[in-house]
């Protein structure tokens, strides 16, 4: 705020009783008064500066708390949200579905939304961590708009309890200037020439689901085995590369971004931001498969905000809300309404919509993938090897 | 009120809260050791000694560990030492503050801030492109031990300075007077009455640091890039990946009984260095 706009005290204590009286709204009295930049730093500080919920769109509370995954929104949206009914959006970053579910097995999280993928839920309708949705206080949610490869996994038993966020795949990510000149479009490509003139430059996830299904894709096997002696040869080949990688982990951008890294394992969105910001990352799926994974909202059972878990859930389906997101994020939507919002170049884009062929070769992953505890030994083993 | 009941009175809160914080989540540890892995992740109840048995499967993590926590300590005690020194014997008050000030400064921002910027320091647009220009090519120094060292030792300096700077401190001028009117060289001065008469701040910043480092995860994740892996990242990955309650509390006790081991062989040999002066403290 300028000088000359700077607001008298007189005028401030004016706009803070018609706003109490609810004669003005929550966004013009925080814009008239400049503490709108601040309450969104504030918001839990000051709880007074926070619209009550009387005048806002309904009453559902004056926070929500969501669980989600690293570069994954548009903050302008949840500024939006906040505005519209009041409630402070508190965020949680996770770095693997294993993390999230430990979270809730160990119990109270305060989560009142949370982002699990598609193979997980299953999971959590088991041990009961999942609160079935409640159509109707999703008027935003129509089950006919969203292709059902990626809307399927949210129903259990004809139970919905989840609806579908974004979908996506786990491909790798090169820095093409490091190539020589010789391509590279495989799993087979990604590790051996990673244990030859990428030694020391390239990254897997700290992630088991990822990292170990790349390592069985190499063989040629399934992303989702549990076999024994696949994974026996998929820890080998991991063990082998291990001297060779320049970090196991899963915040592999700023590296990339430094040029520390030439080569990662890679999800779509990242994989569509580096490339939009370096022209020279390319996003490439490996031809012998890989995993498509789909992304849901859920509410966790005894959720402490569950009103203002389905407003959130309700305003993210917006189609044009979710528009804004897929732009802020890259990662595409299954919501055709949504869809239809979004620009051509977007629709067309390789990275986010691979031809058919690569996208037929790639696996949903499988509950067992997760909960195998053969799988997650194994990727201790080769963390600690 | 008898002197029995007030003095249990007196120790009540205290014991209290050891029970509760320590004694307590201590056993929960011990007994779920014992278990087994629920089919999703967690912890069943059974009375099994499988987890003990699978410990080999982390001897990487305890050899890491056990390699470069002593290691760390005897680098950072090595770099504090002449601080501390400094500070306490050659600096005027008027900039002893200040430069106390200084160290402590550090420990106003989050390790996790400070090792983010170790990644850049150390990362291939910092040291490594200086070196480069003098001619010195393909350094690499982030993501591998040596890194998690630097890390280590920025980060716990400052716990090893100020015992040593207070032990040094308390240190009667009058006796390195005595010392040199005796005729003693000032190196021996420092050898004979110095050294000892601070003792026991090396022993406790060492012991700060160690018991510390024995438990840390945050720098060799962020500095050794998930590469050098530490007792703490193992049982990081057992509660929120494997999900292994029961083995995760295994390594955990395995390390517990470690550090008992090696912090009682440590005091022994620390009250014999004081030699038979009772009244030496320890801590």
């Amino acid at each position: 705020m300028s000088d000359d706009t700077q607001i008298t005290k007189k005028k401030f204590m004016e706009e803070l009783r018609s706003y109490q009286k609810g004669s003005v709204t929550r966004r013009h009295f925080l814009g008239v008064t400049g503490l709108g930049a601040a309450s969104a730093v504030m918001g839990t500080a000051l709880p007074g500066l926070r619209a009550s919920p009387a005048f806002a769109a309904g009453d559902i509370g004056d926070r929500v708390v969501l669980a989600t995954w690293p570069n994954y929104h548009d903050q302008a949206n949840f500024d939006m949200f906040t505005d519209k009914t009041g409630a402070f959006l508190q965020v949680n970053v996770f770095g693997s579905n294993e993390e999230m579910l430990a979270k809730l097995q160990a119990g109270g999280s305060g989560w009142d939304v949370y982002v699990p993928t598609n193979y997980t839920i299953t999971t959590y309708v088991e041990e009961g961590l999942i609160e079935p949705l409640d159509v109707s206080k999703l008027p935003n949610y129509d089950a006919s708009a969203f292709d059902p490869r990626f809307a399927d996994a949210g129903t259990v038993d004809g139970v919905l309890y989840a609806v579908p966020k974004n979908w996506g795949t786990t491909g790798f990510a090169l820095n093409t200037s490091h190539t020589g000149g010789k391509a590279m479009d495989s799993w087979k490509d990604f590790f051996d020439r990673t244990m030859d003139d990428f030694s020391g430059r390239t990254m897997v996830h700290d992630y088991q689901l990822t990292t170990i299904g790349a390592a069985l894709n190499y063989h040629g096997y399934s992303f989702n085995s549990v076999d024994e002696k696949e994974l026996a040869d998929a820890e080998k080949l991991l063990i082998d590369v291990k001297p060779h990688l320049f970090a196991i982990s899963s915040d592999y951008q700023p590296s990339m971004r430094s040029g520390d890294a030439w080569m990662t394992i890679c999800w779509t969105g990242d994989g569509k931001q580096l490339n939009t910001d370096i022209p020279d990352i390319q996003y490439i799926l490996g031809k012998e498969g890989g995993e498509l994974w789909s992304d849901y909202y859920a509410i966790p059972k005894g959720a402490p905000h569950t009103e203002a878990a389905y407003a959130l859930i309700n305003f993210m389906l917006d189609p044009e809300v979710n528009a804004r997101e897929v732009l802020a994020h890259g990662y595409p939507v299954a919501d055709s309404r949504t869809n239809a919002l979004l620009p051509e170049e977007m629709l067309n884009d390789p990275i986010l919509y691979p031809a058919a062929e690569l996208l037929n070769a790639l696996e949903f992953g499988a509950a067992a993938t997760l909960t195998d505890p053969n799988r997650a030994e194994l990727m201790a083993r080769f963390k600690s090897a | 009120m008898t002197q029995r009941t007030r003095n249990w009175l007196l120790v009540a809160p205290a014991g209290t809260w050891l029970l509760v914080m320590l004694v307590l989540p201590l056993s929960v540890v011990f007994i779920f050791s014992f278990g087994e892995r629920a089919p999703s992740g967690g912890y069943v109840p059974a009375f099994t000694f499988e987890q003990y048995a699978n410990l080999p499967a982390r001897f990487t993590a305890f050899k890491n560990t056990l390699m470069l926590a002593p290691l760390g300590t005897l680098a950072a005690l090595i770099i504090a030492y002449p601080l501390a020194y400094q500070l306490a014997v050659h600096t005027s008050d008027k900039w002893k503050t200040l430069l106390l000030v200084l160290v402590i400064v550090p420990f106003w921002t989050s390790i996790l801030i400070r090792s983010y910027a170790w990644i850049f320091i150390l990362g291939g647009r910092g040291i490594p492109a200086l070196l480069d220009i003098v001619g010195v090519e393909d350094v690499r120094l982030i993501n591998t031990s040596f890194a998690v060292l630097v890390g280590i030792i920025y980060g716990y300096l400052p716990l090893m300075v100020f015992p040593i700077y207070v032990s040094l401190d308390r240190l009667d001028k009058r006796l390195l007077e005595a010392s040199s009117d005796l005729g003693a060289h000032p190196f021996s001065t420092f050898l004979k009455v110095t050294l000892p008469m601070s003792i026991s701040g090396i022993a406790t910043g060492c012991m700060l640091v160690f018991i510390l480092l024995m438990g840390e995860f945050l720098i060799p994740a962020l500095l050794g890039g998930g590469k050098v892996f530490f007792v703490g990242n193992a049982l990081v990955d057992l509660f929120l990946q494997s999900r292994n309650w029961a083995y995760g509390s295994a390594v955990a006790v395995m390390l517990i009984v470690i550090m008992l081991v090696t912090v009682t062989l440590y005091m022994r040999l620390i009250s014999r260095l004081n030699g038979q002066r009772e009244d030496a403290p320890l801590m």
